[in-house]
């Protein structure tokens, strides 16, 4: 065995992140770690990586135990790892990031020529033709993550932890950066694959181990363990089937919020839409075909240049998010990290906030309200933390997901817009989350989905509009909604032979 | 080449359009003699931009440089008036007490995890009374080797004189361009100001190069103060009030992003020579009061800024 743990244990106050769990990782083998948010894949890897320092248990590499204090003595015995983000520094060239800590010197002073030559070095093989003496930053996350992978191969050349490598690729990136982890795979190296995409981790892994609450499931050879066996080891239950029941909402033509022309140039050409009452209108398309520009002109987040919005009260105000809220409108966001969650505040501070926002601040909500209602929502959404002081950046991705839909359930939009609503969270609060929206629409709220993922779209949706090219390009309705139909619109004009299936996996991913 | 060298692009073009406006009201301002003074009464601040061109690029800040320049002329002054040192051992003295303050507040910096701002603010008030404790008055040195130093130069053609501290000014920039640009620290601070989180991933020693760098600008503000004290031939602790305000200005101006990890120390000489430049025209045309020097500044700032942020969102969106 190249790597293994035994009886690793890692304890937080309050949970077991990691209980006894063994793991082996062999040579030239990609072995994909999953599991649910929370489930310990993340507290493995930092135990491995020197990150966190383990309770108990021992970790083996190639039979030797190690004790790595920090990332840089897991990387000098020979464990590198890459995150899905915060690797390299886009400031510096791409010769400066591969050699950093190591630049060649001549008297002291960095030999630029023999940088270039070790950086290049360093990047054969990798199937990449770049000028290393270009900032990293003008190169894609795709081209990047190759570069640290380079770097960490390099520098460790043993184990290689990828840590949701693939999370903002599209899936062309995604096989450019699989033919690399391939060749590594042949070269000998052990490749711990973390990955929310199961079709991805089908695809590259050769063995799967599946944790849950911190303790070690399974582990089989991928092609011995079909999918719904996989979800079931994950969840620990039989996930109920998400029949897509189309049950149609009795929608009253009259009672809508009708858009007309809404647009901004250079971001989403001027489209219509009409959102009726109780109604879940799905927003399909690749990464960057105008989704989230379409959700950012309707909210006013980015105010469109042209269009108009009324209902069956006259006008509607979007010019910005403000002037939409207090229209009953509400946004949550797709990168919850960035722009949705406040880590520091508690979760009843921040499920309160947009309702505060509303209020005034010269009406605060009383303490006990407050609290009232965050415990609410901490039950009606299975929220799971402690209570309700604990701040939200201590919760996991999909918790944290379901804080930011209490916070907009709490001001009771009549329009609710859901960008990747469960992105990277895991199989479990998905399913919660669809069945929440579900729950909502039923009591008559609107609400627009945007989605990577076809089968939750074709799942919650009446309606699903298709994106392209800055462009809404299709409408389907009632029985067209199939993941099918939908890849066929995403795809249809290079509907060249091939392009079918990458399509189908970019949207996907 | 990239994006990140167009505010360098920037000064320069700026730079030599002002002197080419200058040039054409005023001739004589092409001469190596107007050249020779810019120099030389900018060799203070330049230094002093020097470190601070460091400090920026790491994504930090450092308000005590001017406090630091008066406290050295001070010192140099009391101390070759009330002992027999020679003052090249006073200098070598002098900066090895304000690399030493530099470094404690790099030390506090990251130990404290303390913002570079509060800390160097605290060092600007304690180098500044350490100044007045030395003494009150402004101290005049009459050593025979200033006055050597005050009176070595070469002429250049067109009897114009790059003086010593000229020199020493044109020495640090070089120092600075090789340390920012030519060394493993240099990208160990361009590492820090881009995203200190993935540098210390990446394993830049993060607590050293803090350090390090703090200690450089105090270094850069002792040899300031030299230079300073050489070009007033007196120690005064109320001298260079605001200096590190100047200094910061010629950074920006250099078309250093103030957020750090992208910037260019020649291009903080250019800085300071186009601020320079300003006061020169001014001191030519006569009829201006000196104050348009500081309004034509702060028009240069609010323009580079500006571009910076333009180019930012150039950034964000390719």
């Amino acid at each position: 065995m190249l790597l293994s743990t035994r009886d690793l244990t890692k304890a937080f106050p309050g949970t077991k992140a990691l209980d006894a769990v063994d793991f082996d990782l062999k040579a030239g083998e990609v072995h994909a770690l999953l599991g649910e948010n929370g489930a310990g894949k993340s507290t493995l890897i930092k135990c491995l990586t020197g990150a966190y320092r383990r309770d108990s248990g021992d970790i083996l590499f190639e039979g030797q135990p190690i004790f790595p204090q920090s990332t840089l003595e897991a990387q000098a015995i020979g464990i590198g790892t890459v995150y899905q983000e915060v690797n390299l520094l886009p400031n510096l060239t791409v010769a400066e990031n591969l050699t950093l800590g190591h630049q060649p010197r001549r008297f002291g002073i960095i030999h630029p020529r023999a940088m270039r030559a070790q950086a290049e070095d360093m990047l054969a093989g990798y199937g990449l033709d770049i000028d290393v003496r270009r900032p990293l930053e003008y190169y894609s996350v795709a081209v990047q993550q190759i570069i640290a992978i380079a770097r960490a191969v390099h520098l460790s050349g043993r184990v290689l932890i990828l840590d949701e490598p693939t999370a903002s690729l599209d899936a062309r990136e995604v096989q450019m950066l699989f033919d690399v982890i391939r060749d590594l795979r042949k070269r000998g190296l052990g490749i711990i694959f973390i990955s929310h995409f199961l079709d991805q981790v089908y695809d590259i892994s050769d063995r799967l181990t599946i944790l849950r609450n911190g303790r070690h499931i399974a582990t089989h050879p991928a092609a011995e363990l079909d999918r719904m066996q996989l979800i079931t080891l994950m969840l620990g239950h039989e996930l109920q089937h998400e029949t897509a029941t189309r049950h149609r909402p009795a929608v009253d033509p009259t009672d809508a919020i009708r858009f007309s022309g809404m647009g901004r140039r250079g971001r989403i050409a001027p489209f219509d839409l009409t959102v009726h009452k109780g109604e879940v209108i799905g927003m399909a398309g690749l990464l960057g075909s105008g989704r989230t520009e379409s959700a950012e002109v309707l909210f006013g987040a980015v105010p469109g240049d042209s269009g108009t919005a009324e209902d069956t009260n006259g006008p509607v105000d979007l010019r910005n998010p403000r002037a939409a809220i207090a229209a009953g409108f509400a946004f949550a966001p797709e990168d919850r990290k960035t722009e949705g969650i406040i880590a520091e505040l508690s979760v009843r501070e921040n499920i309160i906030l947009a309702l505060q926002a509303r209020r005034g601040w010269a009406r605060p909500i009383p303490q006990a309200e407050q609290s009232r209602m965050a415990n609410d929502y901490i039950k009606r959404l299975d929220i799971r933390t402690p209570d309700a002081d604990k701040p939200v950046g201590l919760l996991s991705g999909g918790n944290q997901q379901k804080v930011i839909l209490a916070r907009w359930l709490a001001i009771n939009p009549r329009f609710l817009i859901l960008d990747e609503p469960t992105r990277g969270i895991d199989v479990g609060a998905h399913a919660e989350i669809l069945r929440l929206i579900e729950d909502v629409v039923a009591q008559g709220m609107s609400i627009l989905v945007i989605s990577s993922e076809l089968d939750e779209l074709v799942a919650v949706s009446h309606r699903v509009i298709v994106v392209r090219d800055r462009q809404h390009v299709s409408q389907l309705t009632g029985e067209d909604v199939t993941t099918d139909t939908i890849v066929r619109a995403i795809a249809a004009p290079e509907a060249e032979p091939g392009s079918d299936s990458a399509a189908t996996r970019e949207v996907m991913a | 080449m990239s994006i990140r060298a167009l505010p360098l692009y920037a000064t320069i073009a700026i730079f030599l359009l002002a002197y080419l406006i200058c040039y054409i009201q005023f001739p004589a301002m092409l001469s190596t003699r107007v050249i020779g003074n810019l120099l030389t009464d900018n060799a203070y601040l330049g230094i002093v931009a020097v470190g601070m061109t460091v400090v920026i690029v790491s994504g930090g800040i450092d308000l005590s440089v001017g406090s630091v320049i008066a406290f050295a002329g001070v010192f140099i002054a009391v101390i070759l008036r009330d002992t027999g040192l020679h003052p090249l051992v006073v200098f070598a003295m002098l900066l090895l007490i304000t690399t030493a303050f530099g470094a404690a507040m790099g030390g506090m910096i990251h130990l404290l995890a303390m913002p570079p701002f509060i800390v160097t603010l605290a060092g600007m008030f304690l180098a500044r009374g350490a100044g007045y404790m030395l003494s009150i008055d402004s101290v005049p040195i009459a050593d025979p080797f200033y006055q050597m130093m005050q009176r070595a130069y070469f002429v250049m053609p067109g009897r114009g004189r790059l003086t010593l501290l000229g020199m020493i000014m044109i020495a640090a920039v070089i120092l600075g361009m090789i340390v920012l640009h030519r060394t493993r620290f240099g990208t160990n601070v361009y590492a820090l100001g881009g995203d200190a989180t993935a540098a210390r991933l990446m394993g830049v020693a993060v607590g050293r190069t803090t350090v390090a760098v703090y200690a450089f600008s105090g270094f850069m503000a002792g040899l300031a103060g030299i230079v300073f004290s050489v070009y007033t031939s007196a120690g005064y602790p109320l001298a260079t009030v605001g200096v590190e305000l100047s200094a910061i200005a010629a950074v920006v101006i250099g078309g250093t992003l103030l957020t750090g990890g992208s910037g260019y120390m020649f291009g903080t000489l250019i800085g300071v020579l186009t601020m320079g430049l300003i006061q020169t025209y001014i001191v030519f045309d006569g009829s201006l009061s000196s104050w348009w020097t500081k309004i034509a500044i702060g028009a240069l700032l609010l323009m580079f800024i500006l571009l910076q942020k333009g180019l930012l969102r150039l950034r964000v969106s390719q």
